[in-house]
């Protein structure tokens, strides 16, 4: 089935001629009919946008063009603006959106031929690690326990996305990760994730969460397709003075370059008494993966990463609050009338806006709040700091690092709703990098007791995401991840 | 004015300091590539990020910065080599990111001065705390629909410079001298246009009142004030406000006041209790606004001359005299007029041309400099019909109103209106001669003692001869006709 291939066996059976732009996005289409209405990966199904780009492919590929992604379908998380193809950040306030534009990213996947096959769900404003706040219904996990149909978390916030890949949906997804809304959801689904270094990818046309943090990155079921997909997303953009002024690397050959000689450090800190006995054996696992492939392994200190998570949750609602202020129902997006326009804001953003975002928004408010913004925003600059000094100073003793992705597998629909902290702590391994802005990789690495996927993280020096996709490759070799979820394009029904 | 206010039980003096709001000269906005033109149809000067739509973001646009850093120079100030943006955050309809991107802690310039000249002579330093960079807001229109207000973007976004003086200023007259050099010098700089009535330049008025030898009692801020003339009459008002609170055993409370220039009085715009808390935080938008120092150099290096070193030089080369020189310099057209006019001329005839019939005549048309119906090279060219003694002083008038009315060359209207001065002695003596000839009762009482009629025959061969004749030389004849 066109669906099992691998991003790059796609191109390349797309190259041989071996099948059509339009046949390669039928079928997707078809998995995406099938399965869509149980996993609820997509909020907006583009098909008939995609049978014209297919079809325009194949037209490019007849005339002998050669464009990285062409006639390649993918699944574009909804937070990416896209011209002419509702845009709801997966909230309620923005239902009604059509960008009128298109985000650099977006654009970049276009000019080199990918397909579009919709608009990819998530964590309402990417806020969340289970996709359960999305206005639009939650995402369901293509994997269940085994013996255990009750259905579960694809992680967050990038859960459509992931999911969509997961269960064979799409070739491959874009993605945004912020504290690990990348790297988290990946993990749970047993694919791979990257997010690359802050400022590798244009934030234009990205619907912002907190912006010294959000950083888009691919998500497909191989490491070489995340490294194909990253360098069309990836490149300076002049319109996002945060990103950064340098040329893309080949990630895909970085992707064949071994371990060997490379140092890997192990951080001290992520090791805790309350790690699940599996995870730390997998942990393990990659370590001696890496050591048989000639790598050496370094223990670290990482010594502030204990803050971390109390840092994030103060720094991202901050900026959250503020990103979120143009939400008002005046120029775009929902609008709920009022007496006067202080009553019109009120009823549009409570009404506009899920239990989660209210939460966040109320908390950046305070953290930035005269009389405690020194006490909270002001100190939680002070650590993020100190903790890019950790990694500054761990970098020079190592050329990677390698941790668990996540502190579990992936969890049933509705736990930890009633637990924000018990939900936030689902991000302890993924926010230093984030705060960092160091690049990191999550990559299938085995299932656990009860068959569900487990991840490691490799986290690399800024903008040496080639190393990370080094490691990674040699990892997911290692690994042999041949697992399928239960719910997939193809499968036995 | 002097600034003191006498009270009941004893006088008050005034403590002032000004928040100028300037509108930089750029062709687009400080974050985006929209245009900024004046008065144009409404929402059509707008972008998608002055707009706040999502996922947009800004990116600063350099010639704003460099006009900053050229106002700061101007001010003698100190350029700030890193500076950075924060958000303001508040809501409203016309603020369409719920936030402005201004520069809170860290602004472009530091500490600078202006000096301002007042009607008595003396000048006086008045230190400039601080100049930044921010973001105008759109404009809500509450007078277009019954039920609705409506909103125009197209000043949304664009570069504001925000000018903080010290409160150095003790009477409304400083804060008006102050907000005019401020004018001039940013005019100067081709900074800003300093057009208050387009609100191009936006005055906030910050005033307390004290006892003599006091600390600072709280201010109140008089916002938006858009003349200087209305900026003199608030601090007046505001003033005497203070002072009857103060002497009725109240409590000037710190706040935001709103001056009616109709009824003169200022009234409370927002109270403490919805003060806003604004919520600073560095923009995770912008990196921090690093300058480089070879560039900040070739920004000063190209600075124009300013008011004060032209003021100064036009004593010293032209012979002014300071009230003179200020006067020609307060507008860079009229300086430049002036040196164009004086140009291997006599400088001081030039100045009081200028400052007189010319200036008169620019009133009486209502024109301005720029459509002068006089232009300085014809002016000028007046000017060397009378050095040269073509004409003579009282016909020189006389041609200037032609030239006003015409636009034709003081040559011209000479010869054209046969203007030309008589210098020849033989038609000066005949004048001379019909004179005293008509006038013996005159001629007998001057002979008699009464010199001062003197005048009253140069006035009569003046008049004899149209005013054509030579001044120099009418005297010269009749003293020596009188004293045969």
């Amino acid at each position: 089935m066109l669906t099992d291939l691998s991003l790059v066996e796609a191109r390349d059976g797309l190259r041989r001629r071996d099948f059509s732009a339009v046949e390669l996005t039928e079928a997707h289409l078809d998995a995406v009919a099938a399965l869509n209405p149980r996993i609820n990966a997509f909020i907006t199904v583009s098909a008939d946008m995609a049978r014209t780009q297919a079809a325009a492919a194949d037209a490019a590929l007849a005339a002998g063009e050669d464009r990285p992604l062409l006639g390649l379908p993918l699944a574009i998380k909804d937070l990416f603006c896209t011209e002419g193809v509702r845009t709801t950040a997966g909230s309620r306030i923005l239902e009604p959106f059509v960008p009128p534009y298109e985000s650099t990213v977006t654009a970049n996947l276009l000019r080199d031929g990918a397909v579009f096959l919709g608009k990819a769900n998530l964590d309402e404003f990417a806020m969340g690690s289970s996709n359960m706040t999305s206005a639009f219904g939650p995402v369901r996990n293509p994997w269940t326990r085994r013996g255990d149909n009750r259905p579960l978390v694809p992680g967050g916030s990038s859960g459509g996305s992931c999911a969509a890949v997961a269960a064979r949906m799409a070739l491959g997804a874009t993605a945004t990760d912020t504290g690990g809304s990348i790297r988290q959801p990946a993990s749970f689904c047993g694919i791979a994730g990257v997010k690359p270094t802050y400022g590798r990818c244009s934030r234009w046309g990205i619907v912002a969460f907190a912006s010294s943090l959000d950083q888009a990155g691919p998500v497909a079921r191989t490491v070489e397709d995340c490294a194909v997909l990253l360098g069309s997303m990836a490149g300076f953009d002049p319109k996002d003075s945060t990103s950064a002024d340098r040329a893309v690397p080949d990630f895909a050959a970085a992707c064949r370059r071994g371990v060997r000689g490379l140092r890997i450090g192990v951080p001290r800190e992520y090791r805790s008494d309350s790690m699940p006995p599996e995870i730390e054996a997998m942990w393990q696992q990659g370590l001696a993966w890496l050591r048989d492939e000639g790598a050496e392994i370094v223990d670290v200190s990482l010594p502030h990463t204990k803050y971390g998570l109390a840092t994030y949750y103060i720094v991202a609602p901050a900026e959250a609050s503020s990103n979120l202020a143009r939400y008002d129902g005046v120029r775009f997006g929902r609008r709920v009338e009022g007496e006067d326009l202080t009553d019109m804001y009120e009823r549009t953003r409570a009404e506009g806006f899920g239990a989660e975002v209210r939460r966040r928004v109320m908390i950046g408010t305070y953290v930035l709040s005269a009389g405690y913004y020194d006490a909270y925003y002001l100190r939680a600059q002070k650590v993020r700091a100190l903790i890019l000094r950790d990694f500054t100073d761990a970098y020079a003793q190592v050329d990677a690092l390698l941790t668990p992705t996540a502190p579990s597998a992936a969890f049933a629909q509705g736990d930890k709703m009633d637990d924000p902290v018990a939900m936030y702590l689902n991000d302890v391994f993924t926010v230093p990098a984030s705060m960092a802005g160091v690049p990191g990789l999550s990559v299938p690495a085995g299932l656990d007791g009860q068959g569900l996927p487990l991840g490691l993280q490799v986290l690399g020096r800024p903008f040496d995401e080639e190393t990370v996709f080094a490691v990674g490759a040699v990892l997911e070799r290692a690994a042999g991840f041949r697992h399928l979820p239960a719910i997939w394009a193809g499968a036995p029904a | 004015m002097s600034g003191v206010i006498e009270g009941r039980d004893g006088p008050w003096e005034m403590v002032i300091g000004l928040e100028v709001h300037a509108q930089v000269i750029s062709r687009s906005k400080l974050f985006s590539g929209s245009a900024t033109e004046f008065g144009a149809e409404p929402n059509t000067q707008v972008s998608l990020v002055d707009a706040a739509f999502p996922g947009m973001l800004p990116v600063i646009n350099g010639e704003c910065v460099a006009q900053a850093v050229r106002t700061g120079l101007g001010l003698d100030a100190h350029i700030n080599m890193v500076s950075r943006f924060d958000r303001k955050n508040y809501f409203y309809a016309d603020l369409p990111a719920g936030y402005q991107i201004s520069q809170y802690a860290h602004p472009v310039v530091g500490a600078g001065s202006i000096e301002i000249e007042l009607a008595d002579g003396s000048t006086k330093r008045i230190g400039v705390t601080r100049l930044h960079l921010e973001q105008d807001a759109g404009k809500s229109l509450h007078d277009q629909h019954p039920s609705k207000s409506f909103i125009d973007l197209n000043r949304s976004g664009i570069a504001l410079m925000e000018v903080v003086s010290e409160p150095d200023l003790r009477t409304a007259e400083e804060a008006g001298a102050y907000l005019r050099k401020l004018r001039t010098i940013l005019r100067y700089l081709g900074t800003c246009d300093g057009n208050m009535e387009e609100g191009s330049m936006r005055a906030g008025v910050n005033v307390s009142v004290r006892r003599h030898g006091e600390p600072f009692r709280t201010r109140c801020e008089v916002k938006n004030v858009n003349s200087v003339r209305f900026v003199m009459q608030a601090i007046e008002a505001e003033a005497a406000r203070q002072v009857e609170v103060w002497e009725s055993g109240g409590t000037v409370e710190q706040e935001t006041r709103l001056f009616d220039p109709a009824r003169g009085v200022t009234r409370s715009m927002r109270s403490k209790e919805d003060a806003h808390d604004y919520r600073y935080f560095p923009d995770p938008d912008l990196l921090p606004l690093v300058l480089d120092e070879a560039w900040v150099a070739g920004l000063r290096a190209e600075l124009p001359e300013l008011p004060d070193a032209k003021r100064a030089r036009f004593v010293a080369e032209h012979g002014l005299s300071a009230y003179d020189a200020a006067v020609l310099v307060a507008d860079q057209e009229t300086a430049a007029f002036f040196e164009t006019v004086a140009a291997g001329r006599d400088a001081k005839l030039a100045a009081n041309w200028i400052m007189g019939d010319f200036f008169a005549a620019l009133n009486r048309t209502g024109r301005g400099i720029g459509d002068s119906p006089v232009s300085a090279a014809a002016l000028g060219q007046l000017l060397d019909l009378l050095a040269n003694r073509t004409i003579n002083g009282r016909i020189a008038k006389e041609v200037f109103e032609a030239m006003v009315d015409t636009g034709e060359s003081p040559a011209s209207i000479v010869e054209s209106r046969g203007l030309r001065q008589v210098t020849d002695t033989g038609a000066i003596e005949g004048a001379v001669d019909r004179v005293l000839a008509a006038h013996p009762d005159k001629l007998a009482e001057y002979r008699r003692g009464k010199d001062k009629l003197f005048g009253f025959f140069v006035g009569q061969v003046m008049k004899a001869m149209a005013g054509k004749g030579n001044p120099a030389l009418v005297n010269e004849t009749l003293r020596q006709r009188l004293s045969a």
